[in-house]
């Protein structure tokens, strides 16, 4: 068993360092930053899919006494600002020049003295449109008949947008041809919106004098944003700092550079004042990035005796207008290819068809891990509707086809090579906390009495494995950026340190883990060690927290500068101590680090001692330098690969549909946990996030291309009543390739409860026949499966 | 217009737009920018302050029309360097991640517990349903409620 038990790193379950600013309402977000003469942005956005512009006249807009500045896509064409690249190598209109390509599209921006006045004059701003049929079913993108909506690419002639496949094709169909069972599925994973609290928004001051620029903005990888826009706007990247300040929730949806950003430095540069843009709630869920639209096949070829075999699948992936998807440059279909899942099988191949709609631009956002939630969500469909066609209980086919836990390294067929685990184990805890076997006993006594006014009880479960913590740089890259994350950590005399990270929190806790990381291996109270963050002037270059990424990243950078500073200090200790650097030793309690020599206790210096000593007057070794740093970039050798069992259990109401969450257990494996509290915090929101997903959000259009989830009125949210109180378990199996055996955990619950959701609705509806129902499970949804007629999502 | 009312225990007289949004006006004339804006349609509560002792979300009332009324934020929650019970519980129970939902969520504890000293989980849960958090699946801050109705001299057991 590779299961053990390592502890809590640093300090446990410490409490949060950053929540004493939150709770007395002294955070510093966004749109809390009021820069002396600072004018306020706002962004007129086109309310049809797909039009030619014919005219904009500003005249009225610029008459407005408040307002300082209007422009129009014509005026950034004149400065060659009109596109700016996106992270998928695709370009994105700032503001429409030619046409608009879908409802919410920029195509103008005010600036005036104050919010509201900002507001009024895009009321005054007069656009002509010329509307044209739009694209809004992904199915027909590729029709002959289709509109053409990219027709700003030369040369371009239809909507297609890339093709990927991954995997071996030949040998899956080999495999499929001789198998005694094959099910296939169409499934939906619907349009959604991580929609976090706080929208997008930032506060651009270009100095006409230094030629500086400093932008403060709600992006999760401000490293990233500063050279995509020295890169694109020519600002030479010194003269750029991006702060981004606390963010009210990510995501994802702070990845991608927006328009609005571009708007409000071209405001600045334009006036010479700060200016503010802000998006309201409406902007955010219908312009910025989306997450999932993916039409999936999925075949699952097996044995009657129930060894699963193969996997296929074609996936037809809307990415709007523009592929605005945040991906490493290989990976067009971002980490898809995982969608083996947890099973040893033998063989597998999936085909990617994306195409242009007229739709918001994204992708890849809302906690997926690169589009592991599609992946997931599609094999752990596939498993139990392989286990419905052979009678099996679906946890019973799932454990015969676990890769076992002496297979790892285990390298999938498509090519992926999973670091640790053991599933069984994982499972079986799972199992035990649900009480699987009297719930099914349960369900059966219910069946019973069917009829009787009795709730319509479903079990679900999945399990799920995630390739997190991007990325091996001899695999991966954003735009010819390495995926390195670097921390510098400093030491000061008195023994305190501040470690100066390139990931950016939106809500993880950094700044207590990370301290707790340094804590860990060099005995300095987590208090006494400041987090620095969110500040390109100030921090090492990194590219940011996404896809799960900053604990195997950034989090192995911190331990690793953390052991080279313990390392020069061992050096400095045995010069106090005129001995051998070999023999002392390192020891570590609560009262903090120290070296002493070896068998004699308390003979020794502590890190507060050699500190003074690294800064102070007294001899250093011979050719050790002062100081007490040490600056690390981390390129990571593998990804880590985090994983969990999760059983889900509702009752749907016969009469109504409804369906209600009663319990939601979740064993997770993410390795070596840093902060137990703050680990489970994370996966009750994702899990949230999956009851969400599963049951009410939807980002749905019409045929004219209207988004019909533009508040969140129509986007429907979880809030305390429609969520039960969650039931978490562990077990952890270190990575062997990280420095402390972390592994990545933010996405996970997200990515893995979905699946949960709806293999237990569909489980509930079993007595109707009901093999399969697309997301959202809302009331009229599930009562149209009950009817025999359930329709893909609209 | 020129309106008067009390805010965090203040009178405050400004001259003011008629159509401002109360919440508006906390943050951009007062700079009590602790009080968040989340949504256009009342749905986030990440605006939520006291109005006459009752949680409201601020982004539902006028200005103009708060003239005469009490208004308290959570900037005022913490009283000679104290914490209220609600601050401590949602620190000592993991009850925020980002912490944008947070003074809104506390402001609805904070009033809840006036009038019910000891709520069980179900009405924590009903007494914050009109807010939305993205971060905590909501457990932690029912926990973070209850630890605040179990200390209401807000003093940590540790």
């Amino acid at each position: 068993m590779t299961t053990v038990d390592r502890g809590p790193v640093g300090h446990g379950r410490m409490l949060r360092k950053e929540d004493r600013r939150f709770v007395r309402g002294r955070g510093k977000f966004l749109d809390d930053i009021a820069l002396p003469g600072m004018l306020h942005l706002a962004v007129l956005r086109s309310p049809v899919a797909h039009a030619r512009i014919v005219s904009v006249d500003t005249l009225a807009a610029e008459a407005h006494p408040k307002v300082k500045a209007v422009v129009t896509g014509a005026m950034l064409e004149e400065r060659g600002l009109a596109w700016m690249p996106t992270l998928s190598g695709d370009r994105q209109a700032v503001l429409a020049t030619d046409k608009v390509r879908f409802q919410g599209q920029e195509v103008a921006f005010v600036v005036a003295e104050d919010r509201y006045s900002a507001r009024d004059a895009l009321e005054l701003i007069d656009v002509e449109y010329d509307v044209l049929p739009p694209v809004v079913d992904a199915r027909r993108a590729l029709d002959p008949d289709a509109p053409l909506i990219r027709d700003d690419v030369a040369g371009k002639a239809d909507n297609h947008c890339f093709d990927w496949e991954t995997g071996d094709a030949a040998a899956t169909a080999a495999v499929f041809d001789r198998a005694e069972v094959v099910v296939r599925q169409e499934m939906v994973f619907p349009r959604v919106h991580p929609a976090p609290l706080e929208t997008c928004g930032a506060v651009a001051d270009y100095d006409r004098v230094e030629e500086k620029l400093v932008l403060w903005a709600t992006t999760q990888a401000p490293h990233a944003h500063r050279t995509l826009y020295s890169m694109f706007a020519g600002i030479p990247e010194h003269r750029i700092r991006v702060i981004s300040p606390d963010i009210g929730g990510g995501f994802g949806n702070k990845v991608p550079i927006y328009p609005g950003y571009v708007c409000a430095i071209v405001g600045s540069m334009l006036t010479g004042r700060p200016v503010k843009w802000t998006e309201d709630r409406t902007e955010n869920l219908i312009a910025s990035g989306f997450a999932r639209d993916y039409v999936m096949q999925g075949e699952i070829a097996a044995t009657r005796d129930g060894r699963i075999l193969a996997l296929r699948s074609h996936v037809l992936a809307d990415h709007g207008a523009f592929n605005g998807t945040a991906a490493p440059r290989k990976f067009p279909g971002g980490f898809f290819g995982v969608f083996t899942g947890s099973y040893d099988i033998e063989a597998a191949y999936c085909s990617m068809t994306a195409v242009h709609t007229n739709k918001a631009p994204g992708g890849v956002a809302y906690a997926c891990s690169f589009r592991i939630a599609e992946a997931v969500y599609l094999v752990e469909r596939m498993v139990d509707l392989l286990a419905d066609e052979l009678g099996v209980d679906p946890v019973e086919l799932r454990l015969r086809n676990f890769i076992r836990s002496d297979q790892f390294p285990y390298t999938s067929r498509t090519g992926w090579v999973y670091d640790s685990g053991d599933y069984a184990t994982t499972m079986q805890e799972a199992l035990r906390i649900a009480g699987y076997d009297e719930l099914r006993a349960e369900q059966a006594a219910r069946r019973e009495h069917a009829g009787d006014g009795q709730s319509l009880m479903g079990i679900g479960v999945s399990f799920f494995t995630e390739a997190v913590g991007a990325g091996p740089r001899k695999d991966m890259d954003m735009l010819g950026l390495g995926m390195a994350d670097g921390c510098e950590l400093r030491v000061h005399p008195t023994g305190s340190a501040v470690l100066r990270i390139s990931v950016q929190t939106q809500g993880q806790g950094h700044e207590t883990t990370f301290a707790q990381l340094v804590a860990e291996e060099l005995g300095i109270h987590p208090e006494n060690v400041d987090v620095v963050h969110g500040d390109t002037d100030n921090t090492p270059y990194g590219l940011g927290t996404y896809g799960s990424r900053s604990t195997p990243v950034s989090g192995a950078a911190a331990v690793i500068a953390s052991r080279r500073v313990r390392e020069k200090a061992r050096l400095i200790a045995a010069g106090m101590l005129e001995v051998a650097p070999e023999d002392l030793e390192w020891t570590k309690d609560s009262s903090g680090g120290r070296f002493d020599v070896r068998g004699v206790p308390d003979s020794g210096v502590t890190i507060e001692q050699v500190a003074m000593r690294a800064h102070g007057a007294g001899d250093l070794p011979e050719g050790v330098e002062g100081g007490l740093d040490a600056q690390v970039s981390y390129n990571p050798d593998s990804l880590t690969y985090p994983y969990g069992a999760y059983i889900c259990v509702v009752d749907i109401d016969p009469g109504t549909a409804v369906v209600k969450v009663r319990r939601f257990i979740a064993v997770d494996d993410c390795g070596t946990r840093i902060n137990e509290m703050i680990v489970e915090g994370q996966i009750h929101g994702g899990l949230t996030d999956g009851v969400g997903m599963a049951l009410m959000q939807f980002i749905g259009y019409d045929e004219h291309g209207n988004c019909l989830g533009g508040s969140l009125m129509d986007y429907l949210i979880p809030t305390a009543k429609e969520v039960p109180d969650w039931e978490t378990g562990m077990t952890v199996t270190p990575s062997p390739h990280h420095p402390i055996g972390a592994k990545g955990v933010g996405e996970s619950a997200t990515v893995g409860s979905p699946p949960a959701v709806v293999n237990a609705v569909i489980d509930a509806l079993a007595p109707y026949g009901v093999r399969h129902a697309d997301m959202p499970l809302t009331p009229s949804r599930v009562w149209e499966a009950m009817q025999g007629r359930a329709t893909p999502p609209q | 217009m020129e309106v008067t009312l009390s805010v965090n225990g203040e009178p405050v007289t400004r001259d003011v737009e008629a159509r401002l949004l109360l919440v508006h006006f906390l943050r951009d004339e007062l700079g009590l920018t602790g009080t968040h804006w989340g949504c256009d349609t009342s749905n986030c509560g990440s605006c939520v302050v006291l109005y006459d002792d009752e949680p409201v979300k601020s982004c539902t009332v006028l200005t103009a029309m708060a003239g005469g009324h009490d208004v308290r934020t959570v900037e005022d929650l913490e009283q000679d360097e104290v914490l209220d019970p609600v601050q401590q519980g949602f620190m000592e129970c993991h009850g925020l991640q980002c912490g944008f939902c947070t003074p809104g969520m506390l402001m609805s504890a904070r009033a809840l517990l006036d009038r019910d000293p000891d709520p069980s989980e179900d009405v924590i849960r009903e007494a914050i349903s009109g807010q939305i958090c993205r971060c905590t699946g909501y457990a932690s801050i029912v926990r973070s409620v209850r630890w605040a109705a179990v200390h209401p001299e807000g003093r940590s057991e540790a």
